[in-house]
């Protein structure tokens, strides 16, 4: 019995003891998805891009040699579990840096926990308030809400339009869109004639368009991630609005476009270029990045790529940037080559990072693509001519 | 507002009505059978619009709404029978735990099998943006086709439960379970059936409406919020009531977005809800004699 104890003691002992040894050949990597539950649609391509990459860049030698483990945390969209899991990730797991979580609710949560700690945080949702005021820590990969909205009123009054019905959902991204629309719009001169917020899970939105429609509108603005942005567009032409539609960033997703089928023919939305990535000249600097991404991740997981796993992409790629340009693994070296990293070509954009801008992306990472035949192009120059056409 | 207007916010109710209408039935035969309420029913509802999506890439639309329905019931009675059945005197309470359980068991089955992306069935008449128009009202044909549904479903019900006598037998059961044993049915075997309807019968509510609500591997639990909130208005067991109180909902929360900003949509119908239970917990159209001898 004693011997079995003693034995006992010691292989602990060594565990123990090898522990600290074996982690130090690789660089931990934590990452807070939503893989499952209500934002599941960002988090579980997110996770599906991090492990693909991880696999690549391990097969590949790692990092300076080093290999990289990678932990993958399934928050379900739950501010509450993404808190106790950056804990755990930076209290037990000792990550060097954290990418995620998926959704604006969750990374506000836990952005004072992460400054607090000094661990690097590389959000993957898209809200301004996640990097203004920026928190010396706290990253954010997806292009800022600003530029989507601002890019939707350059396009309306190239179309002469002024007058903007805006819906938007009761969720994170809805609200943020719609503070910046309402902020934004008398700058372009833009009128909002109706603003309504519809529940995340709304299974019909007849009404509230009707309601948009007989306040005036010529164009709708609509703003959420849910499947209901498809269903909008479908009631909006089933009432026989006219008008265009304009949906937020968050439609890059064809799924919606294959759910409300020949209603979405003629949707114009700001969005990253990788779902165009084929169609792209061949001088753009982000071509050979987009291509391939999507080639790899669909050949391998035989599903459409999504901007939303681009966003895990993007802070994959930064983290492995800054990694290599501090030639080392220290939490503060590494934090203050994200900080001066330039040029880095992202499936976003072109991340150019200062003290001040910790998101790196200008409005030109937007482009505005449209629906044509079920598929995404990129919205070409409109004139009021082809403006007046879609409407049919 | 002109007369358009306000004919344009009664279909838009009409809408919503019918849909929470036809979710609300599953509910109510179960109910009628064994006085559980069956949490799962929404995922029934799902899993019906699921499979006719997946089955409809190899076959026809018809043959594959009947395939799901038919592969619903049959998940229905593996359900009762693996849960349900081998339980002795279960309490309300338990059996209703249950069933959330299994409710969150099918929904994370169905995003293992179909992952979290959305689908749907196409539109069964015309397309997406296909509509009748009368002057400047305009209606969706799918609408028609799950008012027509419910109507039908409906119908056959309660031909089902008062002339049949396999529907009084489960009608039987619910009353009183003892009395129903002594007169020879096999209380059992009515609760497994009770579960094949209403699974089959959730399974076509998830046919007809996915067009109009798109098909999700949680939008289930939504739908069953709003079906259980109508089963609860008309009162619970009584489908041609679920009906009337769908549509009054639909038509309520329509009207209500005219007026307030639609964010108070949910406010004003769960206002009602707990109005009636307040007022009348057997429901609108429910007998209060008849609550009193309920369990739950």
């Amino acid at each position: 019995m004693k011997a079995v104890k003693f034995l006992a003691v010691v292989l602990f002992t060594c565990i123990v003891l090898a522990a600290p040894a074996l982690a130090k050949d690789t660089i931990k990597i934590g990452a807070i998805l939503a893989v499952t539950g209500p934002a599941s649609f960002l988090g579980a391509p997110e996770a599906k891009t991090l492990e693909m990459m991880v696999e690549e860049i391990n097969k590949k030698g790692g990092i300076k040699g080093k290999q990289i483990e990678l932990i993958i945390k399934d928050s379900g969209a739950n501010p509450e579990k993404a808190l106790s899991f950056a804990k755990q990730l930076i209290e037990e797991d000792k990550v060097l840096a954290i990418i995620g979580p998926s959704t604006t609710g969750e990374t506000m949560k836990i952005k004072s926990v992460a400054e607090e700690a000094k661990a690097i945080l590389l959000s993957c949702a898209a809200a301004e308030v996640i990097v203004n005021p920026v928190a010396k820590y706290v990253f954010k990969t997806p292009q800022m809400d600003k530029y989507a909205v601002i890019k939707i009123f350059e396009q309306m009054k190239k179309m002469n339009l002024s007058k903007a019905g805006v819906l938007s959902s009761n969720t994170g991204f809805g609200k943020a869109g719609k503070e910046q629309i309402e902020k934004l719009a008398a700058e372009y001169g833009i009128q909002i004639v109706a603003s309504e917020v519809y529940d995340k899970a709304a299974t019909d939105l007849t009404a509230e368009v009707t309601k948009v429609k007989a306040a005036g509108a010529d164009a709708i603005i609509n703003w959420s991630i849910e499947p209901a942005q498809a269903i909008v567009i479908k009631n909006a032409r089933q009432l026989d609005f006219k008008g265009p539609i304009f949906q937020s960033h968050g439609f890059g997703n064809i799924k919606y476009v294959e759910a409300a089928g020949e209603a979405a023919e003629g949707v114009i939305f700001p969005a990253g270029r990788l779902l165009i990535a084929d169609s792209l000249p061949k001088n753009n600097p982000q071509k050979a990045v987009l291509t391939k991404y999507k080639k790899d991740y669909e050949s391998k997981f035989k599903e459409d790529v999504s901007t939303f796993g681009g966003h895990a992409y993007d802070a994959m790629l930064i983290l492995t940037k800054a990694i290599e340009k501090a030639g080392s693994t220290d939490k503060e070296a590494v934090r203050d080559a994200i900080e001066n990293l330039k040029g880095v070509v992202g499936t976003a954009g072109i991340f150019n990072f200062s003290a001040q801008d910790h998101n790196g992306l200008d409005i030109n990472a937007f482009e505005m693509l449209t629906v044509k035949k079920g598929k995404f192009v990129i919205l070409s120059t409109p004139t009021k001519k082809e403006g007046a056409a879609k409407k049919k | 507002m002109n007369i358009e207007l306000l004919s344009q916010y009664l279909v838009a109710g009409i809408t919503y009505g019918t849909i929470y209408a036809i979710v609300a039935i599953g509910f109510n035969i179960i109910y009628n059978a064994t006085g559980i309420i069956n949490f799962a029913q929404g995922e029934f509802v799902m899993l019906g619009g699921m499979i006719a999506v997946s089955l409809h890439t190899v076959m026809p639309l018809p043959a594959a709404i009947l395939a799901a329905v038919v592969a619903t019931m049959i998940i229905g009675a593996l359900i009762e029978v693996i849960f349900i059945r081998w339980l002795d005197n279960a309490s309300v309470l338990r059996m209703i735990i249950i069933t959330i359980g299994i409710s969150i068991f099918i929904r994370e089955a169905a995003l293992h099998i179909w992952g979290e992306g959305v689908r749907a069935l196409p539109y069964f008449t015309g397309t997406a943006v296909t509509v009748f128009s009368i002057g400047d009202v305009h209606i969706s044909p799918q609408v028609l086709w799950v008012t027509g549904v419910s109507a039908i479903i409906v119908v056959l019900l309660n031909f089902f439960f008062d002339y049949t006598l396999l529907g009084r037998q489960m009608r039987a059961c619910s009353a009183n379970r003892d009395a129903a044993q002594l007169c020879g049915i096999s209380a059992k075997n009515m609760v497994t059936l009770s579960f094949v309807l209403s699974a089959g019968i959730g399974a076509l509510a998830g046919c007809v409406v996915s067009p109009i609500t798109y098909v999700q591997y949680d939008s289930g639990t939504g739908l069953a919020i709003k079906g259980f909130t109508v089963a609860i208005l008309g009162g619970l067991g009584n489908s041609t009531a679920a009906i009337a109180a769908g549509l009054l909902l639909g038509i309520i929360e329509s009207f209500s977005i005219s007026i307030l900003p639609s964010a108070f949509k949910d406010v004003v119908s769960i206002s009602i809800l707990l109005l009636i239970l307040f007022i009348r917990p057997s429901g609108i159209f429910g007998s209060v004699e008849a609550s009193r001898l309920k369990e739950f």
